[in-house]
């Protein structure tokens, strides 16, 4: 039923798709923590920010896991060559994941300002190295990693850290970091107390429109600055995952593929759109400005995958090693495995993730905090 | 090329210190969620609030360890790609599933019901709550079995081939994967450890409390879940864990003979070494204590089959090698000519053997023009590190039986409610805390360092698993695992202490004053 190019395209769909969610889900959390001293002015109202995201972070970090597992079994080589490339960049992100479980969990646990201060800024500290560190990462894969592979497919890699701080990928981290601080502030407007929602929703509104520059900026310096690649020839979508069996020409444009599918511009302006819906909605009843905020990282998202496809994963250094969606999957077995239980199991935590949100919905109020004792 | 044995022996102390960190997390929670699961059920079926205050008090503690649990995961999870990039390459289309399956299944239900655990006691409904700590419960225990299909493969990679096109394995059959014997046999092993675990913490700080006469209705109830539940679990890990040897004697012989020192092949029924001291050089123990039979029979069920000794093993291995070659030698061709029918039949013909020509990787460019001194020291490096795999492994047996006696003696005295009577009985429930721990590490020292020098069995040397990576990168990101571990673990040690110490008197879960009685004020009959 499906042949392999099809689930080639699924399986980078559901990548972008778990992206996406991830980027949603706990780039709220991230957002709400990197604001959380610039938010909360005292330990009431930090208290208030942090329940907001405590009961739901853990399960919106999944969306991370889950990530970077179904990538380890789809996108074996999208894997291996991207963690280990920009190993010292992965372990600073690993660093910011290690910190924040504990930060959210022990910085209750003790009521010395210091303390509480001390995991505070831990919790800063890793809401903007993610999202920041996130975005550089993504910015490089336009202008190529400096890689390649021998025949064994092992690969070898030239650069350290701060190769990857190029302009053009640095500008990348700040389009990411704003959209995620505009978006963790539209959480902090619609889940904390009003008094502190006042504040956020003024925060969500500057981000987003400063997003919106960055984000157009981007663009722009892509079409004109930033060279594309191109795989030479008629693609071979169903054959072997084997890199080296393809050329690749650069110097292209990056929005090739958008000039050849005219569909894909829906992205960029679902983004925009969602600046906008958040202009409008922000600070408002009702669950429109953090729509507005979850459209502009989808739209981010998908606008940059449409962007590189088929290419996962380009070399500056050697351009047919560059990973694409038909030469760096799994077998046919393996993605059509993992689509079943895709399917068979999404849909159910979906189900209960939706419960949990339910049960927990409505704000959290100073007066809350200050009666409850810490529960977490 | 010939990868950076630096690079090698830092990646490899990496993974053994993050995963033995992480280890030192996780069996507590999965054996400590299904305490608490047993402690609410009471408190629902009877509606005495002391079995809600005790599902409160242990859960504060089991949220410390949880997040930490969580912290050490995630490393766990994206290692593979920073140092293990050529592994993850070579083995990803069937090693990833299982940890993908794992978030889907498993983890995504507990991370997404521990917050309401902690904070939806007033929110949901009693009977709702209780559904969510069990599924949290069952979670944590899927998300312990998709880890161990996964490392079962390592241990015994069933249900996959090579595939020359893409130079890697592929799945041949999930099923295959997925009830793989070794991996079902560490599956249970590994959560009755973890469980015993559990029941050990619950059952030592509620000594404690009994030795200083606080929360004493409290702990004794305490003490009798943890006592009913660690003997059943004590039991499971020992007679399981024999399954898991019999597992290992089928497949992993060479882990086995290590493991018993047993340098020769002895006539059928093989004798077990009791104590002994290993000598590497000599090849030989020194000071053998023996029973005879016992061996053979944990081994092989039977009294006829012989098991075999590291010296045979070795000559069995330099055959393979040699079959290996010529797989070596026609995936090269085919890599000339992808149209040579005769290599490849070649090839699928000895590809299950393959994995012992990349042994000789470590010692040169190209495993073609070894000599026979190069096989012979090929075959050599596959003996493990049998000492350390010697006293591992009686260690943790060690501790295993004793586990037994201790929860036996707890249940009993915990039947004639007698538990607080004798203080050396309650100084010995507290001081056998670190116990479980240790024979935990060791379970995976004896079955991680026991499986080199492979990285998959037969398949991956761990050698050639590595990253291309330089070596300052990995001491960079090694001394600060090494540095950040170290704070967590004395910042997690210090909580786990204080609230254990201030006890749920001093947290306000459960009234101080009166100790003994089981009627706090307003509440009710306890």
């Amino acid at each position: 039923m499906f042949d392999y190019t099809t689930l080639r395209v699924i399986w980078w769909a559901l990548l972008g798709v778990l992206l996406i969610a991830f980027a949603i889900m706990d780039g709220y959390d991230f957002g709400l923590a990197a604001l959380l001293r610039a938010l909360g002015r005292d330990d009431d109202e930090r208290r208030v920010l942090l329940e907001t995201v405590e009961p739901t972070w853990e399960g919106n970090q999944v969306w991370f896991v889950l990530g970077g597992g179904a990538t380890f079994a789809a996108w074996p080589m999208l894997y291996a060559v991207s963690f280990s490339g920009m190993y010292l960049a992965i372990a600073l992100v690993l660093l910011a994941f290690i910190l924040r479980p504990v930060g959210f969990n022990f910085r209750g646990k003790v009521p010395d300002p210091r303390w509480r201060a001390l995991w505070d800024w831990v919790l800063v500290g890793s809401g903007v190295a993610v999202p920041l560190l996130a975005g550089v990462a993504f910015g490089n894969l336009f202008l190529g990693l400096p890689f390649r592979l021998d025949e064994d497919l092992r690969m070898s890699w030239q650069g350290g850290f701060f190769g990857l701080l190029r302009p053009f990928a640095l500008l990348a981290g700040l389009v990411s970091l704003s959209m995620l601080l505009a978006h963790g502030a539209a959480w902090a407007a619609l889940k904390a107390d009003t008094a502190i929602a006042v504040r956020a929703a003024r925060l969500a509104r500057w981000a987003a429109l400063i997003w919106a520059g960055l984000y157009v900026a981007a663009g722009i310096w892509l079409a004109y600055g930033v060279p594309g690649y191109a795989v030479v020839g008629p693609a071979v979508t169903g054959g072997a995952s084997n890199p080296l069996l393809k050329q690749v020409a650069t110097g292209g444009s990056w929005f090739a593929g958008y000039l050849q599918y005219p569909a894909f511009w829906l992205a960029p302006l679902l983004a925009l759109g969602g600046a906008l819906l958040l202009q409008w909605r922000i600070g408002r009843h009702g669950f429109g400005g953090f729509l507005g905020s979850s459209l502009m990282v989808a739209g981010t998202i998908a606008s940059a995958g449409f962007a590189l496809f088929p290419f996962l994963l380009p070399s500056s250094l050697d351009p047919r090693s560059s990973l694409t969606v038909w030469d760096a999957s799994s077998s046919r077995g393996t993605l059509l495995l993992m689509l079943g239980a895709t399917v068979l199991l999404l849909p159910i935590v979906i189900l209960y993730t939706a419960w949990v949100f339910r049960v927990l919905r409505g704000r959290v109020t100073l007066e809350h905090v200050r009666n409850a004792g810490h529960g977490y | 090329m010939i990868v950076d044995p630096e690079v090698v022996t830092l990646s490899r102390l990496q993974f053994a210190l993050t995963a033995l960190y992480h280890f030192l997390f996780v069996p507590l929670t999965l054996g400590l969620v299904w305490i608490l699961a047993i402690m609410e059920s009471v408190y629902v079926m009877t509606g005495r609030e002391v079995w809600k205050r005790m599902v409160q008090f242990w859960g504060v503690l089991f949220g410390i360890n949880f997040a930490m649990g969580v912290a050490t995961g995630i490393t766990m999870e994206f290692q593979f790609g920073m140092n293990w990039a050529y592994y993850s390459h070579y083995v990803g289309d069937v090693f990833g599933t299982p940890l993908a399956i794992e978030g889907l299944m498993a983890f995504f239900l507990e991370g997404t019901l521990v917050g309401l655990f902690f904070l939806g006691w007033n929110r949901i409904s009693r009977v709702k709550h209780l559904l969510v700590t069990w599924f949290l419960a069952l979670a944590t225990n899927l998300s312990a079995l998709w880890i161990l299909v996964a490392n079962g493969w390592m241990q015994y990679p069933v249900g996959s081939a090579f595939n020359v096109e893409t130079m890697r394995m592929e799945v041949t059959s999930f099923a295959e994967v997925l009830f793989n014997p070794v991996a079902q046999a560490k599956f249970v092993h590994t959560v009755s450890a973890g469980y015993v675990l559990g029941a050990m913490f619950v059952l030592s700080i509620s000594a404690w409390y009994l030795l200083r006469g606080r929360n004493v209705d409290f702990a004794r109830r305490s003490m009798t879940v943890a006592a009913s539940f660690g003997l059943a679990a004590a039991l499971s890990v020992v007679v399981l864990g024999d399954e898991s040897g019999y597992a290992i004697s089928e497949n992993q012989k060479m882990k086995m003979a290590a493991i018993e020192a047993m340098w020769e092949t002895e006539p059928a029924p093989a004798s077990f070494t009791v104590f002994g001291v290993p000598d590497v050089e000599a090849r030989t123990t020194h000071f053998a204590l023996r029973i005879p039979w016992v061996m053979g029979l944990i081994g092989t069920r039977s009294l006829d089959k012989p098991i075999p000794g590291i010296a045979n093993l070795v000559e069995d291995t330099k055959g393979k090698i040699a079959s290996g070659l010529e797989a070596y030698d026609a995936m090269l061709m085919l890599r000339e000519d992808r149209n040579d029918a005769q290599a490849r039949a070649i090839l699928a013909a000895h590809d299950q053997d393959m994995g012992y020509a990349l042994l000789l990787k470590r010692f040169m460019d190209d495993p073609r023009k070894a000599t026979p001194a190069d096989i012979q020291k090929a075959a050599d490096s596959t003996i493990p590190d049998v000492p350390v795999l010697f006293w591992a492994f009686r260690i943790m047996v060690a501790c295993g039986f004793y586990f037994i006696a201790l929860f036996a003696w707890s249940f009993w005295l915990a039947s004639k409610r007698r538990l607080d009577e004798k203080r050396w009985y309650l100084k010995l429930a507290l001081w056998s805390l670190p116990l479980p721990w240790l024979a935990a590490e060791l379970g995976w020292i004896v079955a991680e360092y026991g499986r080199q020098p492979w990285a998959i069995e037969g398949i991956l040397p761990t050698a050639l698993g590595v990253s291309s990576v330089t070596a300052g990168q990995v001491w960079i990101s090694l001394g600060g695992f090494v540095l950040f571990y170290t704070v967590l673990a004395a910042i997690d040690a210090t909580l786990m202490v204080r609230y254990a110490r201030r006890g749920p008197d001093g947290l306000g879960i459960w009234p101080a004053a009166d100790a003994n009685s089981l009627s706090p004020a307003g509440k009710g009959p306890g």
